[in-house]
């Protein structure tokens, strides 16, 4: 053993009377906190230290593991005005006049077209004049068709809606400058499309592959396998992205001679492969956690190697399996770069794997820059921030309380 | 007999599927360096700077490198400490039993299930929004902290890596045998003396692998820095560390995204894809490397 070498050397070379190895009763390995009482004059400086360190210690893991809930008061803290329903699109309906333009304070001018101050010093007073005509105009034909609709309350956010210019109730996710319409369905499915997709791709791969290295090959092949398999996982996904778009997508387009270039397919694929390396490592661990007796049992009984793998390790290590396909569907709901370049970004709602999709994530990245700060757009995206929250953590329960329920008294991994 | 070919069969065939696998990811590789390679000139790593993102012909990639070099290490300064604190916590003083134990370790593991996103609104709406807003407030006025920079991405790169170095560092201190443990507090030493002296430096190692993996993985971030201080053309940078700065990885992302021409810049989004994943990519290896050769050497003391 290289530590009981090594351990008195270190000890030696200390002046501190505390190492020294004549000075404690063998118990006070199990009571190092507390101090015998023979040996008072040289303690207390370092049971102040002792009482410091554990208390920091302690301070900085509540703080490190404090953050998910920081970070959740937070981002739903932005969102919570909507669900409350503080914040409505019809405010912003007072109509300005052209008239007004040289009366009122420019701020409020600003915030009426919802422009950033860039862009506001970028226009010109008779641009100004035409926007506030346009925007005039626009809200009056609005008023007269539909009467006026807060486009953030409940309702409108989960149920179908016939807007101005819509011959019937629709799902529409249009965060429009002046007729903004915030309804969550098509990203929804738009996330649950493309995710649904890269699961159905990523689990059966990443199982065959995790059984073959964990019950089916030789022990060196294993050695250097699962390693190579999870060093993939260092791709980085905007790099798997930019060869979605400028690969796979255009020899989708060749295959099935389809109308967009970019589309669900295409991001699901991409995310499939993303997905692949963790979830063969989760799986590979789930198999090999089953105990080894169990294989030998079923070779004695006269099973083939792969009659033992798949009819009494794979049912053993469901849970483990079961848990890890979870965690890869909530990675593909939360993934963003791929199915931000990759998607297409239409939020439309269609079951057409080949017609372009808008996500959840996607939907965030891509409009959180225009957002003004604490605006109803920018809310809005909290309120997608929070949801996916939601979705991240019940994907997690679920995988935690899978592995507890399936881990009975018969079997289950370790 | 039939089931023996079956056996062979499906060893057969799950044995395809993960060299089909590795070999798809090997395409990509090559893929991507084929793509990258006539993009791939000594002009990307001149010093002269085109004034142009997009400008296929004059634009260098160095600034790039530099700037995910500088929010690299700023998010490792910010994460080692409080990932090996944790860490050390948890596997040396907490009781694993105890609910308290049992909640923190929970709230670690969501942590690592959010998606990059919504660290990245996070880091706009705290980071930003409420502690740059709040400096600016105590600085009286002005607007010098409470706006995207690098300091605020990396801090959002720090939380949201916090996972992978103290999962890592406690896998290094589990490996570490009890024996030394118990050998250092029989000699006397406190708890705190014990983890100071015996315990960390036996788990460098280990931690450093932690560290290596969460670089790599930070280096491809887009998501988490892409409203927290990446800066969109070059006009938008200067030095300080309260600035924004150029990425290396939301480069590409700009590239893919907001090109004028495809076509024309395909070859740069190319090499700079090429220059991301070969950094990454040895990140990764290094850590592999690491972490197997941790193992075996842990398996040798049993």
């Amino acid at each position: 053993m290289k530590d009981g070498s090594t351990l008195p050397k270190r000890s030696e070379g200390e002046e501190d009377p505390l190492s020294s190895p004549m000075d404690l009763p063998p118990n006070v390995v199990h009571t190092a906190l507390g101090t015998p009482p023979g040996s008072a004059g040289r303690r207390p400086l370092s049971r102040i230290v002792e009482w410091v360190a554990e208390r920091i210690l302690f301070g900085v893991a509540v703080l490190t593991s404090g953050l998910v809930l920081l970070m959740f008061l937070f981002v739903a803290r932005e969102a919570l005005p909507i669900l409350l329903g503080r914040v409505s699109t019809v405010n912003s309906r007072e109509v300005l006049r052209p008239t007004d333009l040289g009366v009122l304070p420019p701020e409020r001018i600003r915030n009426y077209l919802e422009l950033s101050p860039e862009e506001f010093a970028a226009r010109s007073p008779e641009e100004l004049r035409l926007l506030l005509e346009v925007r005039a105009e626009v809200i009056a034909e609005e008023s007269a068709s539909v009467g006026d609709p807060n486009a953030l309350e409940p309702a409108l956010l989960v149920r179908p809606f016939q807007w101005a210019g819509y011959d019937k109730p629709a799902f529409v996710w249009q965060p429009g400058r002046w007729s903004p319409k915030y309804n969550l369905v098509p990203l929804v499915l738009g996330s649950l499309k493309v995710a649904a997709i890269a699961v159905a791709l990523a689990v059966p791969l990443s199982l065959a592959a995790a059984l073959h290295v964990s019950q089916l090959s030789s022990s060196r092949f294993q050695h250097w396998a699962k390693p190579a398999l999870e060093m993939l996982s260092g791709v980085p996904g905007v790099v798997l992205g930019f060869l979605a778009l400028s690969v796979v997508a255009p020899m989708f387009q060749w295959l099935t001679g389809g109308e967009f270039l970019l589309n669900a397919a295409v991001a699901g694929v991409a995310l499939g492969f993303a997905l692949i390396p963790q979830l063969f490592s989760l799986a590979e661990d789930a198999l090999s956690g089953v105990p080894r007796e169990l294989t030998r049992a079923a070779l004695a009984l006269g099973a083939t190697r792969w009659q033992a793998a798949w009819r009494v390790v794979l049912p053993a290590a469901r849970s483990g399996i079961v848990a890890a396909v979870l965690l890869a569907f909530g990675r593909a709901m939360g993934e963003t770069m791929i199915v931000l370049i990759a998607s297409g970004n239409a939020p439309r709602l269609d079951w057409s794997p080949w017609m372009p999709v808008r996500t959840l994530t996607a939907t965030i990245a891509a409009e959180l820059g225009e957002t003004s700060f604490h605006g109803p757009h920018y809310r809005m995206l909290f309120l997608l921030g929070t949801l996916l929250f939601l979705i991240s953590f019940g994907v997690q329960l679920m995988a935690a309380l899978v592995v507890r329920r399936l881990q009975g008294p018969s079997g289950g991994s370790r | 007999m039939s089931s023996r070919n079956g056996s062979h069969l499906f060893t057969g065939l799950t044995g395809a599927v993960f060299w089909a696998i590795l070999g798809i990811f090997g395409i990509v590789l090559v893929l991507t360096a084929v793509a990258g390679a006539p993009g791939l000139t000594w002009n990307l790593f001149s010093a002269s700077e085109g004034p142009e993102l997009f400008d296929v012909s004059r634009t260098s990639l160095l600034p790039m490198v530099f700037g995910t070099v500088r929010r690299l290490f700023l998010m490792t300064l910010c994460v080692v400490p409080l990932g090996v604190l944790t860490a050390v916590y948890l596997s040396e003083y907490a009781r694993p039993s105890s609910r308290v134990t049992r909640c923190l370790r929970g709230a670690l593991l969501s942590l690592a299930g959010v998606p990059s996103i919504v660290f990245g609104l996070f880091g706009l709406g705290f980071f930003v929004g409420f502690l740059g807003v709040g400096l600016d407030g105590l600085a009286g006025g002005g607007q010098r902290f409470g706006r995207p920079g690098l300091l605020w991405a990396s801090l959002t790169l720090a939380v949201m890596n916090l996972p992978v170095v103290v999962v890592a560092t406690e896998e290094a201190l589990r490996s570490i045998p009890p024996g030394s443990r118990e050998a250092a507090l029989a000699l006397g030493a406190t708890r705190f003396q014990m983890v100071l002296r015996v315990v960390l430096p036996e788990a460098v190692p280990g931690i450093l692998t932690g560290v290596i993996l969460a670089i790599g993985r930070a280096a491809g971030e887009v998501a988490p820095i892409l409203f927290t201080g990446a800066a969109f053309s070059r006009s938008d940078t200067s030095g300080g560390i309260f600035d924004r700065f150029l990425d290396l990885a939301c480069h590409l992302f700009l590239l893919s995204t907001q090109s004028p021409d495809l076509d024309r810049t395909q070859s740069l989004a190319g090499a700079t894809a090429l220059v991301l994943l070969v950094l990454t990519v040895t990140l990764n290896l290094l850590a592999v490397v690491l972490r197997a050769r941790i193992r075996w050497t842990a398996r040798l003391h049993d």
